[in-house]
């Protein structure tokens, strides 16, 4: 398989925060481990899903990607420069190539600001890319572009609903032409039939304007639905990773398979078929996290070699000379294969689509 | 029959008018069994509930119409005192948001402890004893210590296990249970669902789960009612309403989630937004978004049709619909 080089490659990436102690002499008494230790690499028109659930440092590696937040130590190199380095104008040529959709539409927008001052304001500090006198067009054309009505500009933010803020959203991530989005939890705060549109949408502009995405997300499905490669991270560092199928349906960490076993299947006939791996007690603390491997602590496989030994992020020894699914980077010392998701063994829903949706779903507007 | 809702009618004094929450709802639900309730945001499921556990904040709120019936009584007639007799004695509610609905400056213990000082009159040590019982009932290690902490001491899943505990203490025959698993991540989601169906068999108590998750549905459920716009458009024991429903806008949710188990292609999404609570369409309010609407749809308001004995259809085109015959192409 002919692989094109990557557009992002994040190699050992670390993010603490420090715990300080006292308020005449500060000290550090200890460090919050949100990332510790995480790489990946995103290639051209590909989107990485990256899942997890919360605090396991999915977010903290988004705001690092976009350059919000500095990484403790690890590198970030876009386009084969490492972008943890930069500074000044070479950063923000970076940053104009990179861009990032929130999670809710209800807080990431200026309230005060209207529809059109918030998609062109990146004009206002990129100013290179869209001549003043062009700038209204142009938002003109990017609220066309995610299905909005260009006649709205001039609204403000409540006005929308949260589906439409969503696309304000994008428009606004979309105005800079970058080569990459980083989107988080991008339709995680949206009803199930919108978040369908916005979906949709993501897809349909990743085609058109030929985007990569770093798309992180707590719903297994969507992730499954929208990602080429999906990488599963817990408590800092990412446990496996690997295309769609080789994480779905061959899964080799533990991890994973609690993951994915837990997660509800819209289909009854399933309830008796499949078998939940129920997981005891909660996350440990990332700020004092299982020496060894870190899910050990829940893990019902975990043995004496789990609390001393790291296991590393690769093919593990055991499916190395396999030519099945279930050869992919795996970080368990006794990784097994164990298919939990009911592999489409449902009667498929064979029903006709009613009709192509309505371009980015311009139905009836929110007055 | 332990609870008959029939239609119930709830509105809203809002700026922008009088905004209709609830239009003639009705469900039933039997003991022992698990009703889901499935909606948008804004498709009145909530409000329901806020109803029928008798919380609705009056005003804003205004209950126009219906009666809500609960062990043969009609809850809308009794007064304040005896009502509050039947609130968490034999209907409990499990709240989304556990950290807003447990008090933050009492222990877990004390909180627990009061449900049986405060309704059934019994001694600080007793109630104090139970409290620990039942933290041990709904498995939080080590309850003894625990039951001395504060609601902020616990992590999500285990919070909502005190509010589990809290709505089963005094055995009610209804649990009504509003999106409990929603603020969860997915591994804690399957271990507090799991509680509830374990403890709703052991005391053979009624569900009603009010939820937006299908998935969640198709886990627990014995039968759906599916709101749209204040309204129910749609009742099934759940096996049939997942093989075949019987209404566009239930078939549409259907379509539109993303499948764990397979890659899809695009996605089929419903055009458009749920409409607004002050101006419902006319007709079948979800006519503005319907694949399958008519002439009739827009004037005429669909009652519920009867598919088979024990499902409900608010579709005029219901058969059509469960055919899943093919849309004429212009509409």
């Amino acid at each position: 398989m002919p692989r094109a080089e990557p557009i992002l490659e994040v190699r050992d990436l670390v993010r603490h925060y420090p715990l300080t102690r006292g308020v005449l002499f500060r000290k550090q008494v200890g460090a919050v481990k949100a990332v510790d230790g995480v790489s990946f690499e995103l290639r051209p028109g590909e989107t990485l899903g990256i899942v997890g659930e919360s605090g396991c440092g999915k977010s903290t590696v988004a705001r690092t990607l976009v350059n919000l937040e500095r990484p403790t130590s690890g590198s970030i190199r876009y386009q084969g420069e490492d972008i943890t380095r930069l500074s000044g104008r070479a950063l923000k040529a970076v940053r104009r190539d990179i861009q990032m959709v929130f999670q809710d539409p209800y807080t990431s927008l200026n309230p005060r600001m209207t529809v059109g001052d918030i998609v062109g304001e990146p004009y206002e500090i990129h100013p290179e890319v869209a001549p003043k006198g062009d700038r209204r067009r142009r938002v003109r054309e990017l609220l066309e572009v995610v299905g909005l009505n260009p006649e709205h500009v001039n609204r403000y933010p409540h006005q929308f609903s949260g589906g439409q803020r969503q696309r304000i959203g994008i428009a606004r991530g979309l105005a800079l032409r970058p080569r990459v989005i980083v989107a988080d939890e991008p339709v995680s705060a949206l009803d199930v039939s919108v978040q369908a549109q916005v979906v949709n949408l993501m897809e349909r502009l990743q085609d058109e304007f030929g985007l990569s995405y770093v798309f992180i997300a707590h719903d297994l499905s969507i992730v499954r639905h929208i990602s080429d490669r999906v990488g599963v991270m817990y408590l800092g560092r990412i446990v496996e990773t690997g295309t769609d199928t080789e994480i779905y349906d061959h899964p080799t960490h533990p991890y994973t398979q609690a993951l994915l076993s837990a997660v509800p299947v819209p289909d009854p006939e399933a309830r008796e078929r499949r078998e939940r791996i129920l997981l005891s007690g909660d996350v440990p603390s990332p700020a004092d996290p299982p020496s060894g491997c870190r899910f050990r602590t829940r893990c019902w496989k975990a043995r004496e070699r789990c609390a001393l030994e790291v296991p590393l992020l690769a093919v593990p020894a055991a499916f190395r000379d396999a030519g099945t699914p279930a050869r992919h980077d795996s970080a368990c010392h006794f990784a097994e294969e164990l298919p939990v998701v009911a592999g489409g063994a449902g009667p498929p829903r064979d029903r006709p689509v009613p009709g192509p949706p309505p371009p980015g779903g311009s139905g009836p507007r929110a007055a | 029959m332990l609870l008959e809702v029939r239609d119930l009618h709830v509105e809203f004094r809002t700026r922008e008018g009088i905004a209709k929450a609830v239009n003639g709802v009705t469900y039933s639900v039997d003991e022992g069994e698990t009703l889901a309730v499935l909606g948008e945001s804004g498709s009145g499921k909530s409000v329901t509930a806020q109803a029928v556990m008798g919380i609705l904040d009056t005003p804003p709120g205004r209950i126009t119409g219906g009666r809500i019936l609960f062990q043969g009584r009609d809850l809308l007639t009794l007064k304040e005192d005896e009502r509050r007799k039947v609130r968490g004695a034999r209907m409990a509610m499990v709240f989304q948001d556990a950290l807003s609905a447990l008090n933050p400056v009492l222990t877990v213990g004390d909180q627990l402890a009061e449900m049986f000082t405060v309704h059934r009159g019994a001694s600080r040590k007793d109630a104090r004893a139970k409290a620990v019982e039942l933290m041990d009932r709904v498995r939080i290690p080590a309850a003894r210590e625990r039951a001395g902490q504060y609601p902020h001491q616990f992590s999500g899943g285990m919070r909502q296990r005190i509010m589990i505990a809290m709505a089963m203490a005094l055995e009610p025959a209804l649990i009504i249970a509003d999106e409990p698993t929603t603020a969860l991540d997915v591994t804690v989601q399957a271990q507090v669902m799991e509680l509830l169906a374990e403890l709703r068999r052991e005391l053979r108590m009624g569900l009603v789960l009010i939820t937006h998750d299908l998935g969640v549905v198709a886990d627990v459920a014995d039968r759906i009612a599916v709101m749209y716009a204040g309204r129910i458009v749609e009742t099934a024991p759940v096996h049939d309403l997942y093989r075949a429903p019987a209404h566009p806008y239930t078939q549409g949710l259907l379509d539109s989630i993303p499948r764990l188990d397979r890659k899809g292609r695009e996605l089929y999404a419903i055009s458009g937004l749920p409409p607004s609570l002050t101006a419902i369409p006319t007709g079948c309010p979800f006519h503005p978004r319907c694949p399958r609407a008519r002439d009739v749809c827009r004037t005429d308001d669909p009652p519920l049709y009867e598919v088979s004995a024990d499902r409900r259809s608010a579709c005029h085109f219901w058969r059509e619909t469960l055919r899943k015959e093919p849309l004429d192409a212009p509409r």
